[in-house]
């Protein structure tokens, strides 16, 4: 588990994220603390108390006093909005600049989005 | 209740061994500095942090951890452990000190076990020692090391003796907590299990933890600071995040690597087919991260171990060389 080449914080708050995305981890629903975090993924508390952190300061997370750790009321649709905005960059321009690597033209790739090529229109993301 | 957690400071801490002077023909007296274990330390330690103590054989790490438990006394410099309260530090020499060694529980490789007794003396013998000690816990990790306490140290393996050193460490529940290389003869199961007790009773009740060890990879996860000596110095003492940043690595097309590489200087390099990685020095630039990713470049973090390793790299040191 967390064996990605950036920083175990940095890939906890993805997972988390990821979870929150996926619906897997309900608004208001409380995440693992971090002293489980720590002894189930076997690392230093305060890592995982970084990663808490950052998802508190982006609003995916909030703290009830003596409770622990809740995703936030909004996170998804937060994360939702993010994640849109960053698929672009993220994603679909490093897999266009494959395209140009290979060769492939404009024209296909379009006729591929469309669905001519026997695929389904793509479409975007729905809520459930 | 657990106390607070200790600290330690050592400032210009020099221990030698046996120091030996010697007439050379021309009759001048000179020092025999082959015994020194550590020369000019300076160095603190957090209190309430899991630190990791690193360094390669003979690098001062077992006398640095002795220090503190007042188990060797400094030839030099000063040594000052204790609790920080109301942001002072109240904090004392350790040696011959029974408020500081009471408080600090030190396990060497050794197990410091009263090897005539059955084990359950030697665990009785720490209860008294330590005023937070939880006989509950001490009884269920020999349980769960499988280590029956009717029996002599003697008569148990070293992964077992090991396993008695690590309850007594955890049990004593000593606001400083010093673990030297007690996972010795564990197998792979025991010291994970060892591991996960520390996080465990770490989290319940904090407390300074220091923890030195060979097997890098296994353990540097547990720390949040991180010291490496080298040859009776301090390399680098500093959180386990930072250490993470003196290096990093770019994995990618060997044209797009080099483009970023930029004529600065590189650790290592491997190639495999046109991909490419490079491991350099220090933190990615400003707007490096987006760069690399355009380039269609992977950026990222080094394992401790390969940083520790690149650290404490045997290089030409005549002075050691001439013995």
């Amino acid at each position: 588990m967390f064996d990605g080449p950036e920083p175990i914080y940095v890939q906890i708050a993805q997972m988390i994220r990821a979870q929150v995305l996926a619906g897997e981890l309900a608004e208001e629903e409380q995440v693992m603390s971090t002293t489980q975090f720590a002894t189930t993924f076997r690392i230093n508390p305060a890592t995982a108390a970084k990663a808490f952190s950052g998802l508190v300061d982006e609003g995916v997370l909030y703290k009830r006093r003596g409770l622990g750790m809740f995703v936030a009321p909004g996170a998804r649709e937060r994360l939702l909005d993010s994640h849109r905005k960053a698929y672009f960059d993220d994603v679909l321009a490093p897999a266009l600049a494959q395209a140009d690597i290979l060769g492939i033209s404009t024209d296909e790739l379009v006729a591929y989005v469309l669905g001519t090529n026997g695929h389904q229109q793509t479409t975007t993301t729905e809520e459930p | 209740m657990t106390p607070a957690p200790f600290g330690a400071r050592l400032d210009d801490v020099v221990v030698r061994f046996g120091t030996r002077r010697r007439m050379t023909s021309d009759g001048t007296l000179v020092k025999d500095d082959d015994a020194t274990a550590l020369d000019g330390v300076d160095l603190q330690i957090r209190p309430g942090t899991i630190t990791g103590v690193l360094g390669r054989n003979g690098a001062g790490k077992s006398t640095l951890l002795s220090l503190l438990a007042a188990f060797t006394r400094p030839t030099g410099g000063e040594v000052r452990v204790g609790p920080d309260s109301d942001g002072q530090q109240a904090w004392e020499d350790p040696w011959e000190n029974p408020w500081v060694t009471s408080n600090v529980q030190l396990v060497r490789e050794s197990g410091d076990l009263q090897d005539e007794e059955k084990v359950s003396e030697s665990l009785k013998y720490y209860a008294d020692l330590r005023p937070a000690w939880d006989s509950d816990l001490a009884g269920r990790l020999l349980d769960l090391f499988e280590v029956n306490p009717r029996k002599k140290p003697a008569a148990l393996s070293r992964g077992k003796r090991s396993a008695v050193g690590a309850t007594i460490g955890l049990a004593s529940r000593a606001p400083l907590t010093i673990f030297d290389e007690v996972y010795l003869g564990m197998d792979a199961p025991t010291r994970y299990a060892f591991y996960d007790e520390i996080l465990a009773d770490y989290a319940e009740h904090p407390r300074t933890i220091l923890l030195s060890s060979h097997l890098v990879e296994e353990v540097e996860r547990l720390f949040e600071d991180v010291i490496v000596l080298h040859r009776g110095r301090v390399l680098l003492a500093e959180t386990a995040e930072e250490m993470q940043g003196r290096g990093f690595s770019l994995t990618g097309p060997a044209t797009a690597v080099d483009d970023l590489v930029d004529g600065r200087r590189v650790l290592h390099r491997q190639r495999l087919g046109g991909t490419v990685q490079v491991t350099l020095e220090g933190a990615p630039g400003d707007g490096e991260r987006e760069s690399a990713r355009a380039a269609g470049v992977e950026l990222g973090t080094l394992p401790l171990q390969d940083l520790f390793v690149r650290l404490t790299q045997v290089d030409a040191d005549p002075e050691r060389s001439r013995r």
